[in-house]
């Protein structure tokens, strides 16, 4: 059913059950919002985005407030004005706003709209005296500065509702009411997985990753050191928003070009190392299938889960560390570069370790914790030295003056710069079991896996939990105790999906081989890493191009990539052999549930 | 103190054991003719807000749900007040007759009574009270349970919808509004919550009849009011009067000779000097009460010696601690106001901040997220309008 009503004397239609807010979007007119988020469920708490209705007293606030027929909405009229000059002034009263020494400056929801309303210094009280606010900067991957926080809850509201973990909550009342973890903990302390879900939707500097930058510029500038940077396959897809450039740009070669003139002695690409991940992976899912269908070895745990989303890692080993045999051991794409920099590729360029600073650029917040897990120094040295965000890139293009538009298309370089389009795929939800698909059908069948252009369209896209069953047929003599096995896999992103899967392996109701899990939302095309704003549209955008990248391949199955079938003969010898149980295989840690 | 020119009633607190008479009654009839009652009544909320009770009744019954609920308001948080207290003591079954009339109305099968944290000394009475009513109820073949929720201490857990989310095991926080309690209350049902004595004047109308009911009180303020009276006075206490009487003859019955204003309705209600007495009437649509006020009935007296900046003063520590925190207005502007009649006070402001601060309670009342925020201004301005140069020497 339609409601009509106008807005600003503009007559508009729109169905019921939606909000001023949604009605206005749609004639254009931009109301302003902080504690609004579109992939939250709304709160109502800011009150900036409250409007007028003719014949009411108080103001509506339209993010949640419902359509109905013949109201007349003002948004901007002296009242309005009035009302959320205040409210704004309220926030900043509470609010230790140093915007130059800021993060957040030049990005920052709260310094947008105040630059809005000129509020002068005629303003309240200042309130940060009398408040007692800390940071916590113990994590190695979020900050958390309370000073900063208006309390718009939309952190709160992604832990619990998009993560299923409640790391943050709100705690007090009254004038001591704040953001607060399990007994205010510092974050490292509790549950929290660092996905970096929160600092991609907090409006302010109050929750933001910790950054890298000033360490890996001093390391470009060491002239005794040799700067490797790995590239993860969701950055190239979204750099450019943070730069200026519409969602769902790909600018690959550009990404190159601009690492390369920052100074990077090698631009690499973690692609290869996802590649290298599918086989190494994918023998193990063959290796546990034969151990429970054909030895019957009761030992080895079936469905097999990923393990490259260091948020899901750490999610599992706090909440369901019963399953942690289910992971699968090998490492991520980013920790497996990692060791091989130290190792494989000092070998090849006659360089020692010790001089090579492996340097990442994830599209994640986890990524820098999982770089400082005690167990990934494998190398003998710390493999990933430095983990960068895209945004933390993009900071340094900006600094280097660097005009990224103008720049051209470069090219990654070799060794471990070779990958395929099942390694781009990484970075979207499904991508991981579309690339493991790909391979595996090929090594069990001898044949491509059965789907148009190799594309496993069940696997692909947002819905929750996506699962495909696929039927072994004419197998390969090898592995005829898996002729007609019928394949289940399950694809989820979030870590709420997540839990849902996880409970409903656990209660027996599903019954999968194997699940791909990727903590954020979309894969890390969604992660805490990644530009700020985010919204489905957006992460669609970045999934678009995503596996338009995939199609631009000339070589889209992991197993065929040249640089990865080398890198077996001259170095690890066999996929879970010696060599890769020493460097590329990890093992996982029991943690507590608070 | 002999003085007695305003009506005492005893309607509420006499015991007439007689539920087992008036239940069946009242269950004898058609739903419809319970609420044209109630509507004919003109009884409404006595929680605050003021809504007409056979309203929210006719609402919540008109909604399809397979679940509803009935709740009785018993968070009583409003400073000095204890008027619920006295009643869910004296009369529950009356209380309990309301809420299963109400039941049977609107076809709940389960009510809630939410019982402020501080009352928890009275539980075992009440449970005494509430196996009694269903036994009785079994009788009735009435399929209906009551029990009881003890709360969890902070006044903003009396506001409904916070209530719901309390119980809910949530943090109390208000929620938006639309849907209304009515649409989605508790666990997202249908749910008619009323307060203590609401539930407790239905009993009189199902007895006496509407229309008596209807009788007493003033235009669009209908039967009696149970009052806590304190302050300055030699006589508080809890006082069932009837409404339509000015506030002159209010003091006059209960003030000490020399009382210069009344707080009508509490921290969240307004302050009317003595110049006002004589206009002012206490009643729903009296020239006082405004869309949404959280009262229990509070009625406190100040004499001549108090400082008014003081009873401010105390009114904003309250709303300082008390704001559940989440919207802006609320949490920053109590605050706010709190230091800056301080700021005033101490001269570190001019007196002209009072009026920035006045235009900030206007600001509250008109953007705050549920009914505390947005009363804050009713006690704020109206003391600082008509105590003004108290607030700055
Ligand atoms: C801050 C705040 C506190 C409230 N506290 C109470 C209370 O303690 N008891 C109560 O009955 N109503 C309280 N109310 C009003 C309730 O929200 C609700 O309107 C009432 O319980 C409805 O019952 P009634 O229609 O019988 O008045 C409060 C409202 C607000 C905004
Ligand atoms: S969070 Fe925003 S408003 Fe606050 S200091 Fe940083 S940039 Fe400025
Ligand atoms: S930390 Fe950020 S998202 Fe969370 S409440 Fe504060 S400002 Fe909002
Ligand atoms: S990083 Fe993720 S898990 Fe940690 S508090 Fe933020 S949303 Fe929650
Ligand atoms: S007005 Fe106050 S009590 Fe009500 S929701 Fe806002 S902060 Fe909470
Ligand atoms: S955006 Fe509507 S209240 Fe915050």
């Amino acid at each position: 059913m339609k409601v009509n009503l106008t807005i600003d004397n503009i007559a508009v239609s729109v169905d019921e059950g939606s909000t001023i807010l949604e009605a206005a979007k749609q004639v254009s007119i931009h109301i302003p919002t902080l504690c609004y988020h579109e992939d939250l469920c709304v709160a109502g708490n800011c009150r900036v985005c409250v409007v007028e209705q003719t014949g009411t007293n108080r103001l509506l606030p339209s993010c949640a407030m419902p359509v109905s027929e013949g109201m007349d909405i003002h948004t901007n009229s002296l009242k309005v004005r009035a009302a959320r000059k205040q409210v704004v002034e309220l926030l900043i009263s509470e609010h230790n706003a140093e915007c130059t020494r800021c993060y957040k400056n030049g990005k920052c929801e709260l310094q947008e709209l105040s630059s809005e309303y000129i509020l002068g210094d005629n303003g309240f009280i200042d309130l940060i005296p009398f408040k007692k606010y800390t940071i916590d900067n113990f994590s190695p991957s979020i900050i958390k500065d309370d000073s900063k926080c208006i309390r718009c809850q939309r952190c709160v509201r992604t832990c619990t509702e998009l993560q299923s973990i409640s790391a943050l909550t709100v705690a007090h009342k009254g004038k001591e009411m704040k953001i607060s973890s399990f007994y205010d903990k510092p974050m490292y302390e509790v549950v929290c997985t660092n996905c970096g879900q929160c600092v991609n939707r907090c409006p302010t500097g109050a929750l933001t990753e910790k950054i890298y930058i000033d360490q890996v510029w001093e390391a470009i500038c060491a002239e005794d050191k040799h700067v490797v940077v790995q590239t993860a396959p969701a950055v190239r897809v979204a750099l450019g928003e943070a730069l200026g450039m519409e969602p769902g740009e790909i600018i690959t070669g550009k990404l190159v070009s601009a690492l390369r003139r920052l100074g990077f002695s090698a631009v690499l690409d973690t692609d290869f190392t996802a590649d290298l991940t599918i086989i190494e992976e994918g023998n193990e899912l063959l290796q546990r299938l034969t151990k429970v269908l054909k030895d019957g070895d009761t030992s080895v745990k079936l469905p097999m889960t990923t393990s490259c989303s260091p948020g899901w890692v750490k999610f599992i080993e706090h909440t369901f560390p019963e399953y942690l045999d289910n992971v699968s051991t090998a490492k991520s794409p980013q920790q497996m570069f990692g060791a091989l920099a130290k190792t494989f590729y000092a070998e090849k360029l006659k360089i020692e370790p010790e001089n090579i600073v492996s340097v990442s650029i994830m599209p994640c917040t986890a990524k820098k914790f999982e770089a400082d897990r005690p167990e990934m120094q494998s190398s003998g040295y710390k493999d990933v030295d430095f983990v960068l965000t895209t945004r933390e890139l993009a900071l340094m293009i900006k600094q280097a003056g660097i005009d990224f538009l103008s720049l051209p298309d470069d090219e990654y370089d070799s060794i471990m710069g070779q990958s395929t389009g099942a390694g781009v795929i990484f970075g979207a939800t499904g991508g991981v079991m579309e690339a493991a698909l790909r391979t595996a059908y090929e090594v069990v069948t001898g044949r491509e896996v059965p789907f148009k252009n190799l594309e496993v369209t069940p696997v692909r896209g947002m819905e929750e939990v996506k699962e495909a069953t696929i039927k072994l047929e004419n197998v390969l003599p090898k592995w005829d105790f898996l002729e007609g096995v019928e394949l289940k896999t399950c694809v989820t992103h979030g870590l709420t999906n997540a839990k849902k899967v996880m409970e409903a392996v656990k209660s027996g109701e599903a019954n999968y081989h194997f699940i791909e899990v990727m903590a954020c939302p979309g894969g890390c095309l969604g992660g805490g890493g990644q530009p700020i704003p985010t919204n489905l549209q957006i992460r669609q955008k970045r999934t678009e191009a995503i596996y338009q990248e995939d199609r631009l391949k000339a070589i889209r199955k992991s197993h065929e990539n040249p640089e990865v079938q080398k890198i077996y003969e001259e170095f690890l010898k066999e996929p879970l052999g010696a060599m890769s149980h020493e460097l590329l295989h990890t093992h996982y840690t029991v943690r507590n549930r608070q | 103190m002999e003085k007695k020119h305003l009506k005492r009633l005893d309607l509420i607190f006499k015991n007439e054991h007689d539920t087992e008479e008036i239940l069946a009654k009242v269950l004898a009839k058609k739903n419809e003719e319970i609420i044209n009652d109630l509507i004919i009544s003109g009884l409404k909320g006595r929680g605050g807000a003021g809504y007409p009770t056979g309203l929210k009744w006719k609402l919540t019954a008109e909604e399809e749900s397979d679940e509803k609920y009935v709740i009785c308001n018993a968070d009583e948080g409003e400073p000095g007040t204890f008027k619920d207290r006295e009643i869910l003591s004296a009369v529950p079954h009356k209380v309990l007759t309301g809420m299963a009339v109400c039941a049977r109305v609107t076809g709940a099968k389960q009510g809630f009574i939410y019982l402020r944290g501080e009352y928890k000394f009275l539980v075992p009475e009440l449970e005494k009270a509430i196996a009694a009513f269903h036994n009785l109820l079994a009788t009735l073949n009435l399929d209906f349970s009551v029990s009881v929720f003890i709360g969890s201490g902070a006044y903003i857990c009396g506001e409904e919808s916070a209530l719901f989310e309390s119980m809910e095991g949530k943090r109390g926080e208000p929620r938006n509004k639309p849907p209304f309690p009515t649409q989605k209350g508790y666990k997202a049902k249908p749910t008619v919550i009323n307060n203590v004595e609401t539930l407790a004047h239905t009993y009189s109308i199902f007895k006496y009849g509407p229309e008596k009911f209807h009788d007493l009180g003033v235009k669009d303020s209908h039967g009696s009011k149970v009052f806590s009276v304190s302050g300055d006075t030699p006589i508080p206490g809890i006082y069932e009067l009837e409404f339509g009487m000015t506030l002159q003859k209010f003091v006059d019955d209960f003030a000490d000779g020399d009382a210069k204003a009344v707080q009508v309705g509490g921290a969240s209600g307004f302050c009317v000097p003595r110049k006002r007495f004589e206009k002012t009437v206490i009643g729903y649509q009296g020239t006082l009460t405004g869309p949404s006020l959280p009262t229990g009935g509070s009625m406190m007296i100040f004499n001549s010696s108090r400082s008014m900046y003081n009873v401010l003063h105390n009114y904003l520590d309250f709303f300082v601690e008390e704001s559940c925190g989440q919207c802006t207005p609320c949490r920053v502007g109590t605050q706010q106001l709190l230091l800056g009649i301080q700021a005033v006070k101490k001269g570190e402001k001019p007196s002209l901040y009072l009026d920035k601060l006045l235009s900030l309670a206007e600001t509250m009342r008109v953007t705050a997220k549920c009914g505390l925020g947005q009363s804050v201004a009713n006690s704020f301005s109206s003391i600082v309008e008509n105590f003004r140069e108290e607030m700055i020497y």
